[in-house]
């Protein structure tokens, strides 16, 4: 009945992890480097205004240009709103969880004023309706639907390609490794020789990117023009799905088709049964704290591992969900 | 643009300026209590969230205020009671569990809303309260002294907070656990136990933030009623240096331009209302990118505490 027991439920479940799997991937490339990105809904927002402006500026391009072109300009947006918050705080020390919320607030509010002025579709104009929402993207820069008569699009295999291109970059390229090094330890990363400030604002920069192409792909995919709340909490719940992942592109992506499923069924269940969505909401708040709570017994387990192998070197970096951030006095000095 | 250089316009700013730091002061003075014991507890929005609900639900169903009021004060007790259990107990990274509080109090509240009142309603909120003579101070007794009893109490929280804070063993206590852990620990000073009470405290003053907004300022409720309230508060404490004061400062400069923005729409000065609304993000970003008083930052800020470590 729910996300997984039909082609219909599969198909939705699918449609629904595609931006859950490109944020999770997002948060998890910033989280990796100690930045905690909570900007996730406010870079959906940019990449999918971007993606549509895009489109709809250049619409006499063919499609074979414009789609990769309006997904560019989404990748961009969100990466450029992610880039404020990441240049701020390795610059000024601006903390990002704070900045990121605020640009949240900020992509909202000009999301609204576009929706209801500029960007406003002529044909509500035209029909005296004024209900907020853009023209309708040239039927060329449609993402091709995978399944007929579903929403289930291309977008979710390049998704699929891009955590693979993730794990390669995290963990076989020097760029990942300075990632992670800097996550791990921003002292000893600079006397290493990392310049530290460049790696924290590029992961930020690189997750708003994911961020941006999750909304450009949800406007080019699935709603095919830019409507009030298309985001649908994404950039929280992919927070959710990366912490569920590991913040590993291997863990991330049946997190995103788990978390995907559970959205789908949250959906039906307060059409049969009246029971508000918000309840997912709520859940996933529960399951973020479950998750990083738990991190206090996953190394409890590695402590006495490690004790039990004596001194052997148990370097298991994807066992703990989270690198230690730096303290104060080592952000300062 | 004359319209705004009225006596009675100024006076209009300043004192809707007054009633709209409420909120923010009960729950950045909280957020202050929690940070300076070295827990920065990010769901405060959820908290507020929470708070307001419960108070609102309350009072639409009993009309007694102090028990609406009490009601936001024990959930927000018990939130508060949920993050410093990840936090200090489970050692969670407190910028993400913080956020989870945050999705679970805005999930929470808005299942409850749609469960138990399903339509926005209003209720008598707490009735603003003359002050005798003060209140009759020309301009000043209107701008201050002409509110409802949750404004006053907001402001008296402040020398209230900084004298426990300054003047007090347990303030010395609350400084040095979240300056100092192992030191505090050393001493004899039960870390886990003073960073329990701070988060208790603040999740407790978030809580009647939330009541100020749904049955003080609004009298209403609906779904994300605060709209990133609580996280704005949380840039104040940064802003205002860790003390009372300074935050209340910031709190005022704050609610001053929230104030103004609103104003200038009533007066019909022409900035589309959304752009005009991202004015207090815009300056939250700014609030916490300026570095001036970074150095008084309790040194061990979302650091968990073990023995040993």
């Amino acid at each position: 009945m729910g996300g997984f027991g039909s082609v219909s439920g599969i198909t939705q479940t699918l449609a629904k992890a595609t931006p859950l799997l490109l944020v999770g991937l997002g948060i998890a490339i910033a989280f990796r480097a100690s930045m905690i990105n909570i900007g996730g809904e406010g870079q959906i927002m940019a990449g999918a205004m971007a993606s549509t402006m895009c489109a709809l500026a250049l619409r006499d391009l063919p499609g074979i240009v414009l789609l990769p072109l309006s997904a560019l300009a989404g990748t961009l947006a969100g990466g450029f709103w992610a880039f404020i918050p990441g240049i701020l705080k390795a610059r000024l020390g601006a903390n990002e969880i704070l900045t990121t919320v605020m640009m949240n607030g900020i992509a909202l509010q000009l999301t609204n004023f576009l929706l209801r002025g500029p960007m406003l579709d002529p044909a509500q104009i035209a029909a005296g309706t004024n209900i907020p929402q853009s023209e309708a993207l040239p039927m060329h820069v449609w993402l091709p639907r995978l399944v007929p008569r579903t929403l289930f699009h291309a977008g979710f295999i390049v998704a699929i390609v891009l955590a693979v291109g993730v794990y390669i970059l995290l963990w076989h390229t020097t760029l990942g490794y300075r990632i992670r090094a800097v996550g791990q330890n921003r002292f000893a990363s600079r006397y290493a020789g990392i310049p530290v400030p460049q790696y924290m604002t590029l992961s930020m920069t690189l997750s708003g990117c994911f961020c941006g192409l999750a909304g450009a792909f949800e406007i080019m995919g699935v709603h095919r023009r830019v409507v009030e709340g298309f985001s649908g909490g994404y950039g929280f719940s992919g927070i959710v799905v990366a912490l569920f992942g590991y913040l590993h592109p291997l863990g991330i992506i049946p997190a995103s088709v788990l978390f995907g499923g559970l959205l789908v069924g949250a959906d039906r269940m307060q059409r049969a049964v009246q029971v508000p969505s918000s309840l997912i909401i709520a859940l996933n708040g529960l399951i973020v704290l479950f998750v990083v709570s738990s991190r206090v017994w996953v190394e409890y387990r590695n402590n006495r591992r490690a004790a039990q192998q004596a001194s052997q070197d148990t370097n298991d970096d994807t066992a703990a969900p989270l690198p230690t951030r730096p303290t104060p006095e080592q952000e300062r000095a | 643009m004359d319209e705004l250089f009225t006596t009675a316009t100024i006076v209009g700013i300043l004192s809707s300026a007054v009633r709209l730091a409420t909120p923010y002061l009960y729950a950045a003075i909280g957020e202050t209590l929690a940070q300076r014991s070295g827990v920065l507890n990010l769901g405060v929005d959820g908290i507020m969230l929470m708070g307001a609900f419960s108070a609102f639900y309350v009072v639409y169903n009993t009309e007694n205020l102090l028990t609406g009021l009490l009601a936001a004060a024990g959930v927000g007790l018990l939130m508060g009671l949920l993050m410093a259990v990840a936090s200090v107990t489970m050692k969670a990274e407190q910028g993400i569990s913080g956020i989870g509080l945050y999705l679970f109090g805005l999930g929470l509240s808005s299942l409850l809303f749609r469960i138990m009142l399903g339509t926005v309603e209003s209720v008598d909120g707490f009735p603003r309260l003359n002050i005798p003579l003060l209140s009759d101070i020309p301009l000043l007794g209107e701008i201050f002294f002409n509110h409802s009893i949750l404004v006053y109490g907001a402001f008296l929280l402040v020398p209230l907070t900084a004298f426990l804070l300054n003047r007090t063993t347990w303030g010395l206590n609350i400084r040095a656990v979240g300056n100092n852990p192992q030191a505090a620990d050393a001493l004899g000073v039960n870390v886990q136990a003073i960073r329990y009470a701070t988060v208790c405290a603040g999740g407790m003053l978030a809580g009647i933030g939330g009541a100020a907004l749904s049955i003080s300022a609004l009298n209403i409720f609906q779904e994300n009623l605060t709209n990133g309230l609580g996280f704005i508060a949380v840039a104040l404490v940064y802003f205002g240096g860790w003390r009372p004061v300074g935050v209340l400062l910031g709190v005022l400069l704050f609610s001053f331009v929230n104030s103004l923005q609103l104003w200038l729409q009533v007066i019909g000065i022409d900035i589309p209302s959304d752009i005009a609304v991202m004015l207090p993000y815009i300056l939250t970003i700014i609030v916490v990118s300026i570095p001036f008083r970074r150095g008084s930052e309790p040194a061990a800020l979302t650091r968990p505490f073990s023995r040993g470590a």
